[in-house]
């Protein structure tokens, strides 16, 4: 193909992305379209396999057996939402497998919000009302982004996320309800979930690499920062019914942006996670590896087996 | 308490579900596949979801104040009254599956006789249990068929898991005295008249997956009468933690 018809699909290919026309996997796209998409979809399948690792962590000590129910419902959930995940991404011609080694390695990152530890059961609560708030935040304007089995996987993750969401806050609620100790445990989820869920939106506008780009394939319909401050004045209304301190000494009604001013986050924090260094990085890949190594000789005996029940069938035919 | 040994014969039948839920629960985000996972996680909260069906009843039953939780979680370890079997550990796949099907064979039978119960509510919830527990013995037995015939690695883990496992079938079939008060009353099952279908079942599906049928004249027993396993306490302690640490609240 010439230069010169290259640029005329891509004219085309833009024209339908701006007309709000779905892009289908057997339709042309750009190299780049296909491998951006690649990056974001796989990313976000991981987030979900890895994120099931710190909410498992309280499946056997849940409180009551209907938070045990409920918690088993949500981390399948998160399993499904990989699995539909992940099968998007075959559609761009990326094989599961070729996308675990990915995850793996090291070479595919995932939310860097499950890199830190669920150390009570409140952090169950703080999860669902913060990080699944924080998730549906970004993920909401993907129910309309251009490629097709992305946006209509996102429909029902994110149907599903607000119940998590609504789930969560009503753990939390529960605990401020409780006694002194509920409370405290509440309080200190909040403390140390509240900055963590502030980066999950992304590096601020000017450090983000990927944003330009990603407005024009509708990848993204707002900014890091606008998101962000979505989220906080959302939130801090929800905990103030709770009866919770949200940990920002610099956090303010501003009247005449109708917005909360809010204080510095720590950056550093978030690279530092990013780069590898939080406080669970190394457990959870650990977790992840271990159980597909572990699982190796199950996934060959299925394997073994099909193929044996192939040949029976090709025998008994012939 | 109004009836005692109703009380004591769904919390017989309960346990075995709420302990065989924890385990599947402890490996949620652990297993060999996304699909395996998914699946797992669907037999535990099955489990679980009937755990609190019996446990509610129990609780009117009892003619006390309890609640389901009081019941699963704040007992002794010598008052649960699961069988050995489903409170075995993960060791490996092979273990998770063998559990699961040498379970399910008996769950289904054991079900389907419990739906014609004189007592209406434990008849309704075997009714609802035989359509999950179904479908518990078909995953389970589909994989103990991949797992036996598919490699040799699986074939001997598969082998050594059911070997293992295979001395805690016996106690399945054991009458508690319990058990008998409720068959004499047209409540309970007669367990050791399944036991003749159950290892006609299993026994088939073992040869088919290639599997030798463990031939074993010595079985263990205790979990009925609340002596158990030295894994118990462990499950007990995952299980019983919060309620445990923060006695009296609500979660």
């Amino acid at each position: 193909m010439s230069e010169k018809e290259v640029k005329n699909l891509e004219a085309i290919f833009e024209a339908r992305i701006a007309r709000d026309e779905k892009i289908e996997p057997k339709d042309w796209m750009p190299e780049k379209y296909r491998k951006t998409h690649i990056r974001q979809i796989s990313q976000h399948a991981h987030s979900e396999i890895v994120g099931m690792l710190p909410e498992g962590n309280w499946i056997s000590r849940a409180p009551s057996l209907r938070r045990k129910a409920a918690l088993l419902a949500k981390v399948q959930d998160e399993a499904g939402h990989g699995l539909y995940l992940y099968s998007a991404c075959e559609t761009l011609g990326v094989s599961r497998d070729e996308l675990y080694d990915q995850l793996h390695s090291g070479k595919a990152k995932y939310s860097s919000i499950f890199n830190y530890p669920t150390v009570t059961w409140a952090d169950i609560g703080a999860i669902g009302w913060l990080v699944d708030g924080a998730a549906i935040i970004n993920q909401v304007p993907l129910c309309n982004t251009s490629f097709g089995p992305y946006a209509r996987a996102m429909v029902r993750v994110c149907k599903e996320e607000s119940f998590h969401q609504r789930q969560g806050y009503e753990i939390m609620l529960t605990l401020c309800n409780g006694t002194e100790e509920q409370k405290a445990m509440a309080q200190d989820a909040l403390n140390r979930w509240w900055w963590p869920s502030l980066m999950m939106l992304g590096p601020t506008d000017a450090e983000s690499i990927h944003t330009e780009q990603s407005m024009k394939w509708k990848l993204k319909r707002k900014t890091n920062d606008e998101l962000r401050q979505q989220f906080i004045d959302q939130t801090v209304p929800q905990a103030d019914i709770l009866g919770l301190t949200v940990p920002d000494p610099d956090l303010k009604w501003n009247e005449e942006r109708g917005s909360y001013d809010f204080g510095e986050i720590d950056w550093d924090e978030f690279w530092q996670v990013v780069k590898g260094h939080g406080p669970c990085n190394k457990e959870r890949m650990n977790a992840r590896v271990g159980a597909w190594e572990r699982g190796t000789w199950v996934r060959d005996a299925a394997m073994a087996y099909a193929e044996k029940q192939e040949e029976k069938k090709v025998s008994k035919a012939s | 308490m109004a009836n005692q040994n109703l009380y004591n014969y769904i919390l017989g039948i309960a346990d075995n579900s709420l302990v065989l839920g924890q385990r599947l629960g402890e490996l949620c985000g652990h297993g060999p596949s996304l699909e395996t996972d998914i699946a797992g996680t669907n037999i535990s909260l099955d489990l679980i979801g009937q755990t609190r069906s019996y446990f509610q009843y129990a609780a009117k039953v009892s003619g006390k104040e309890l609640t389901e939780d009081d019941i699963a979680f704040l007992r002794l370890e010598r008052d649960y009254r699961n069988v050995l079997l489903v409170e075995q550990p993960n060791t490996h796949f092979g273990y998770v599956i063998a559990r699961q099907y040498l379970f399910d064979v008996f769950h289904l039978l054991f079900l389907n006789e419990l739906q014609y119960s004189k007592d209406e509510t434990l008849s309704a919830i075997a009714k609802k249990g035989i359509k999950e527990v179904s479908y518990h013995k078909r995953f389970s037995g589909d994989w103990i068929k991949r797992l036996g015939d598919g490699t040799e690695e699986s074939h001997e883990k598969m082998q050594e898991a059911v070997d293992d496992l295979w001395r805690y079938t016996d106690e399945l079939f054991e009458m508690s005295e319990d058990d008998q008060q409720m068959v004499s009353e047209g409540i309970g099952v007669d367990l050791p008249k399944l036991k003749e279908s159950y290892y006609d079942e299993v026994s088939e599906l073992l040869s088919e997956a290639t599997l030798e049928i463990p031939e074993r004249k010595y079985f263990s027993y205790g979990g009925k009468n609340g002596v158990h396993t030295e894994h118990m306490g462990y499950l007990l302690a995952d299980l019983q933690y919060m309620q445990r640490t923060y006695p009296n609240m609500q979660w």
